[in-house]
């Protein structure tokens, strides 16, 4: 399992577009990747659950990755983060 | 034969079928099924069938409107394939045995509900994505296609409201009136109708489901009348109603090219108010003599960014150069109140009317400020571009205005960007700028006074209450003194003065602005002319 904190820059927060990328980017993995903020967990391939967290701009998620293909998921995902959100 | 009255917004007149807006076909039935795999995959074929069709959205949006805003059929797209959405809609047609459009639309309100819980202003908008994509589905389901705004037949449109979103998927030419059970005479619909010359009636208190899509209408905005199913009596004398318009209008036309000049030589600008860059064929349709108030609103409307200075530029330039030579007053942005923004960010307020809006957030926000001003500025080059600033209320805000504007010429200096120098004006719509606009009109180069704030404000009545409609005088006395004297000092200054707020267009006043001394009127451009003639015919002057 790896993991990364990522505290959300994007003044609107993690809303639907971002967030209908994100879960394109995690569907390409076969790694369960699961996000949380403030103890809510959503998987990142889940469009509607990773909205319902809610993240706002200056909160922070927590992003574990657990699989096979963690290594490259996690360092996928991180970009992701730092360049969209 | 059924009649029903309500508060006409637009005089005028027309007959044609009636289409019915926003209602669903009533609630969906839920019966029992016996093929649980069969139904999982009908789920699944209209999944795709939706799936086109909102591809087939996003490419007309993306041609039309850009990429950012096209951005939210997207997402529904990709709701369309959430596992949770479709793990749950699954689960109930096998463990309950029921037909998938009660799974999806059981489905959907419970999703919905979960959105619209959060305590979160965007996310609960985002309840209504989930509804949309539900009833599409729904729709598919049942056979019924789409509830398609962009192809219908030139209709009387019957809405319980309809949002901007609404309108903005209508095609205009396609709009023989507004009828709806909200909406307040400020609302999106009835400033639509008075821009697009058609009758609109609001507050009427229909049953929609009684209703039906092709019904003959008549709506009658002198009367304040619509019925359906009308009798011949009926028909026949709103075809002689029909008539007698087309010819006044045609009475009108002969006005196009004339001067706004009373017999006695008294002249007046009339200049139109417009939302969007398609209205300008509006402007010139009606023989305006310039734009009196650009709205700058609709840039940052129905999308989920910003629009960037490059997209706003290429709006402000197109209309400054259609309009060739002639005066384009463009507001600066002026959101908040009754226009709320998601990606602003603006949260709740208790009183959103005298909140963060406006300059407020221009002052307080420069970055987005500045956006516009660079591309207001950038576009000065290609017409008669003047600025106008909203909701002023002391000295201090218009010299940080110009303290903002020093450094967006100083900027474009530096990175020489040519513009000209445009006039630049501020809105008069609170009573504290029209007590002091002897000290503002030292600073600013014109005053336009915006009669629906300032009535709102002097009078102490929220303009977006409909219960309220009965206090909102805008005749009051205070208003017209207050008119006068901001008029009075516009001029001890050599500043000239005018209106654009609704009032301007009301003709019951037309001869006292002239006697006040208006410099110019700006109104929907559908009472351009109407004014004209009045003007033209005015005794005494």
């Amino acid at each position: 399992m790896k993991n990364f904190s990522y505290t959300v820059k994007d003044e609107v927060g993690i809303h639907a577009r971002p967030a209908g990328m994100l879960v394109k980017e995690a569907k390409k993995y076969s790694s369960k990747i699961v996000l949380s903020k403030d103890g809510k967990r959503a998987e990142a391939g889940k469009l509607m659950a990773v909205m319902s967290l809610g993240v706002k701009c200056g909160q922070t998620v927590e992003v574990e990755v657990t699989g096979e293909d963690e290594e490259a998921a996690y360092e996928a995902l991180k970009e992701f983060f730092e360049k969209n959100l | 034969m059924m009649q029903f009255s309500g508060k006409s917004v637009y005089k005028g007149i027309v007959l044609g079928p009636a289409a019915v807006l926003g209602k669903e076909e009533g609630p969906v039935r839920r019966s029992k099924i016996e093929d649980a795999q069969a139904e999982i995959g009908r789920v699944g074929a209209a999944g795709e069938q939706a799936k086109e069709q909102l591809q087939a959205l996003y490419d007309k949006a993306v041609k039309e409107v850009g990429e950012a805003s096209a951005a939210i059929f997207e997402v529904h797209q990709m709701m369309l394939e959430d596992d949770d959405y479709l793990d749950s809609i699954h689960n109930m047609i096998r463990t309950e045995m029921v037909n998938a459009e009660y799974a999806v639309a059981v489905t959907g309100d419970n999703f919905s509900e979960m959105f619209a819980a959060m305590d979160d202003d965007y996310m609960k908008a985002r309840a209504a994505d989930v509804k949309d994509i539900s009833n599409r589905l729904i729709r598919i389901l049942e056979g019924r296609g789409e509830a398609d705004l962009t192809s219908m037949e030139p209709a009387v449109i019957v809405a319980d409201d309809l949002s901007p979103s609404e309108t903005v998927q209508m095609d205009k030419e396609k709009i023989l009136a507004f009828v709806t059970v909200h909406g307040s005479t400020n609302s999106h619909t009835a400033i639509l109708a008075r821009m697009m010359n058609i009758p609109a009636l609001i507050g009427v208190p229909l049953e929609l489901d009684k209703i039906r899509t092709g019904m003959i209408a008549v709506v009658d905005g002198f009367e304040g009348t619509v019925t359906f199913e009308p009798d011949e009596a009926l028909l026949k004398s709103a075809r002689e109603k029909m008539e007698e318009e087309q010819e006044k209008l045609r009475l009108l036309d002969d006005l196009k090219g004339k001067e706004n000049v009373t017999p006695g030589g008294r002249k007046i600008n009339l200049y139109a108010n417009i939302g969007s860059v398609s209205d300008v064929g509006y402007v010139l349709e009606n023989d305006a003599g310039g734009i009196g108030l650009f709205r700058s609103e609709f840039l940052y409307l129905g999308r989920d960014s910003f629009p960037t200075e490059e997209e706003q530029f290429q709006a402000y330039r197109q209309v400054a150069q259609t309009m060739a030579g002639k005066k384009v007053i463009i507001r600066t942005l002026d959101i908040g109140a009754d226009k709320q923004v998601d990606y602003f960010s603006l949260g709740q307020e208790e009183n959103p009317a005298m909140g963060y809006r406006a300059i407020r957030i221009c002052l307080k926000q420069p970055d987005i400020f500045k956006t516009q001003l660079r591309a207001l500025f950038r576009a000065t080059m290609y017409g008669n571009i003047s600025i106008m600033y909203p909701m002023i209320t002391s000295v201090e805000e218009v010299e940080k205005i110009f303290k903002i504007v020093k450094e967006v010429r100083e900027e474009l200096d530096a990175a020489e960007i040519p513009y000209h120098d445009p006039e630049q004006g501020i809105m008069i719509e609170t009573p504290a700028a029209v007590m002091i606009s002897d000290e503002l009109a030292e600073l600013v180069d014109f005053f336009s006074i915006g009669t629906n704030d300032l009535t709102q404000y002097t009078l102490a009545v929220d303009r977006q209450n409909e219960k309220l409609d009965d206090f909102y005088d805008p005749h009051h006395k205070a208003i017209l003194r207050m008119i006068r004297m901001v008029v009075d000092n516009a001029h001890k200054h050599g500043k000239w003065a005018g209106i654009c707020g609704e009032l301007g267009a009301d003709l019951e006043l037309t001869e006292e602005f002239v006697r006040m001394g208006l410099d110019e009127l700006s109104v929907a451009p559908s009472m351009i002319l109407k004014i004209r003639k009045k003007v033209r015919e005015m005794p005494l002057l």
